[in-house]
């Protein structure tokens, strides 16, 4: 499958400018000299095998996690203070499937950030109920949370960083236990979001890579960038569990790079 | 029946008994169904428990330096709070296991409350009245402390609703969204202590736990919405107090467990119910 939109344009404003970053839990670094950027507009999918530090560096662009060694910058800020600008869809096995809550009122948590105390005014519920009519979710609003489908709570959750009214939109995992029909649904509300946002999204789904991607950055303990389509080889070598430094020379991938669209 | 409706007129300790178990069932079924969606009853249990500390440390302070205004609940209050904040500061800052941390302040409140209690001057005091509750020690000023206690639980949570449901949902969006997520945990654990103390007058520290998670528990049988379970958690334990307390009355029985006994008994019933349903 080919991307459906086109790459923008190398002008277009850097939205994530990362450089010589490094970060580790314990004494050993999970991601090291890491450099990249996201410019506006821009589609970008996080590939790597599991442990590689995929959902760190989501974390990181969060400011959830501070960098050891580097600078991170999203939208000429530190990230922490961006933190009103992103989206952030987390993995859905996270969440207590028992909660009693309904849809309309997680995706108002999009808007906790405009409520100082009791509840949320009439622009926030308008807000809140026209993301779920976004991603097709308008007649669940009432729906307890526990009675919805995986792909429903997916939407759900989708809705909720919408209602950030973000700028860049974090996914890790959007696609992880749901099934194949709900996937194709969950794939043309991205497609959607595409054409309005700057993404950047976790996955282990090739096909979603392939159809979303402007291009892929490969995380398995250092970064790289690489255009679509991807072939056999690197897709090979992006899982494979050695950490490999030539892996720079073999898929021509572009390493440091801050023209964004400079793809091979 | 007759019995009690003439004691409650005549009897002021009944009366009192009966307005505190129902104001703070107000307070024990919006804190209960918290406790309960956010999956905490152990950490209230264990804070529960930490409270006789803070009872025993009150009784001893109170007489040897002859301070009149330290009562047992003001203790009771200061112990809680302390280690809410105790549980909650490891669990969110040191990585410290939560359940290790939930097993020493358990124990160690009751010890410290054991230590006091045993070393404190004057007349024994009765211990079981603290554990299991003793309906005949409430007193006028508890009335009010129940009141002004429970009062600033509920205003609390509803000041704060969405951000600690948020916070008890997921924490960690909520923080992204400007929520100060850690601040909200003690927050929640705090006015939690505060409930478990409002209810140790009537059914004791042990026996409180039990109405603390029984009633929301039984109510999400019902409901998956949280206010609603709130609702219905609150006549549940209004239920549980003024039953038990009238029944134990009639037919002389210990005030506590009888309203524990209740809560277990709808409890229960609720769960068939709800399999014989599914």
């Amino acid at each position: 499958m080919k991307p459906t939109e086109p790459t923008p344009a190398p002008d277009a404003p850097v939205l994530v400018d990362c450089r010589d970053l490094c970060f580790g839990y314990g004494k050993a670094f999970v991601l090291e000299d890491v450099n990249f950027c996201i410019h506006r507009g821009e589609s970008l999918c996080v590939i790597g095998p599991n442990g590689g530090g995929k959902s760190t560096l989501v974390k990181l662009i969060l400011g959830l996690i501070e960098p050891a060694r580097g600078s991170l910058q999203v939208l000429g800020r530190t990230p922490r203070k961006a933190q009103r600008a992103m989206g952030y869809v987390p993995q859905a096995m996270r969440f207590d499937a028992q909660f009693p809550i309904s849809a309309l009122d997680i995706v108002l948590m999009g808007r906790l950030d405009r409520l100082v105390i009791g509840s949320f005014s009439r622009k926030c519920r308008a807000a809140a109920l026209e993301a779920l009519d976004e991603v097709g979710m308008a007649d669940f609003s009432r729906r307890p949370f526990s009675d919805l489908s995986g792909g429903e709570r997916q939407r759900v959750m989708i809705a909720r960083a919408l209602a950030c009214e973000p700028e860049l939109l974090l996914l890790d995992e959007p696609t992880a236990n749901i099934d194949l029909s709900v996937e194709a649904q969950l794939m043309e509300t991205l497609c959607a979001l595409r054409r309005k946002l700057t993404i950047l999204m976790v996955t282990h789904d090739l096909d979603l890579v392939s159809s979303l991607g402007d291009s892929v950055l490969c995380v398995n303990h250092r970064v790289h960038r690489h255009s679509l389509p991807l072939s056999g080889d690197t897709i090979k070598e992006i899982y494979s569990s050695r950490r490999r430094i030539e892996h720079d020379r073999r898929s021509r991938h572009i390493e440091g790079d801050h023209s964004a669209c400079d793809h091979d | 029946m007759t019995d009690f409706l003439e004691a409650l007129e005549t009897v002021p300790l009944i009366r009192y008994s009966l307005i505190a178990g129902i104001v703070s069932s107000l307070t024990f079924g919006v804190v209960g169904s918290l406790v309960v969606t956010r999956r905490i009853a152990y950490i209230a249990a264990a804070i529960a428990h930490s409270i006789l500390g803070g009872i025993g440390a009150s009784i001893y302070y109170s007489r040897v330096y002859d301070l009149p205004w330290l009562t047992p609940m003001i203790g009771a209050i200061i112990a809680g709070l302390l280690s809410a904040a105790v549980i909650g500061w490891v669990s969110l800052k040191c990585g410290e296991r939560e359940d290790t941390i939930i097993g020493a302040i358990w124990a160690f409140g009751m010890t410290v409350g054991l230590l006091f209690i045993h070393y404190a001057p004057g007349k024994s005091v009765n211990l079981e009245s603290f554990i299991f509750g003793n309906i005949l020690l409430t007193s006028r000023s508890d009335v009010v402390a129940t009141f002004v206690l429970g009062a600033i639980v509920l205003l609390l949570v509803i000041l704060f609703y969405h951000k600690l449901v948020a916070v008890c949902f997921d924490e960690e969006f909520a923080r992204l969204r400007g929520v100060s997520s850690s601040a909200y945990y003690l927050l929640l654990l705090a006015i939690t202590a505060m409930s478990v103390v409002l209810m140790v007058r009537i059914a004791g520290i042990i026996l409180s736990l039990a109405l603390i998670v029984l009633p929301a528990a039984t109510a999400s049988h019902f409901s998956r919405k949280l206010w609603v379970i709130m609702i219905v958690s609150i006549v549940i334990t209004m239920i549980c107090n003024a039953g038990g307390l009238a029944f134990s009355y009639e037919l002389d029985i210990p005030t506590g467990p009888f309203i524990v006994l209740l809560a277990v008994a709808i409890y229960s019933g609720s769960f068939f119910v709800k399999r014989l349903r599914s």
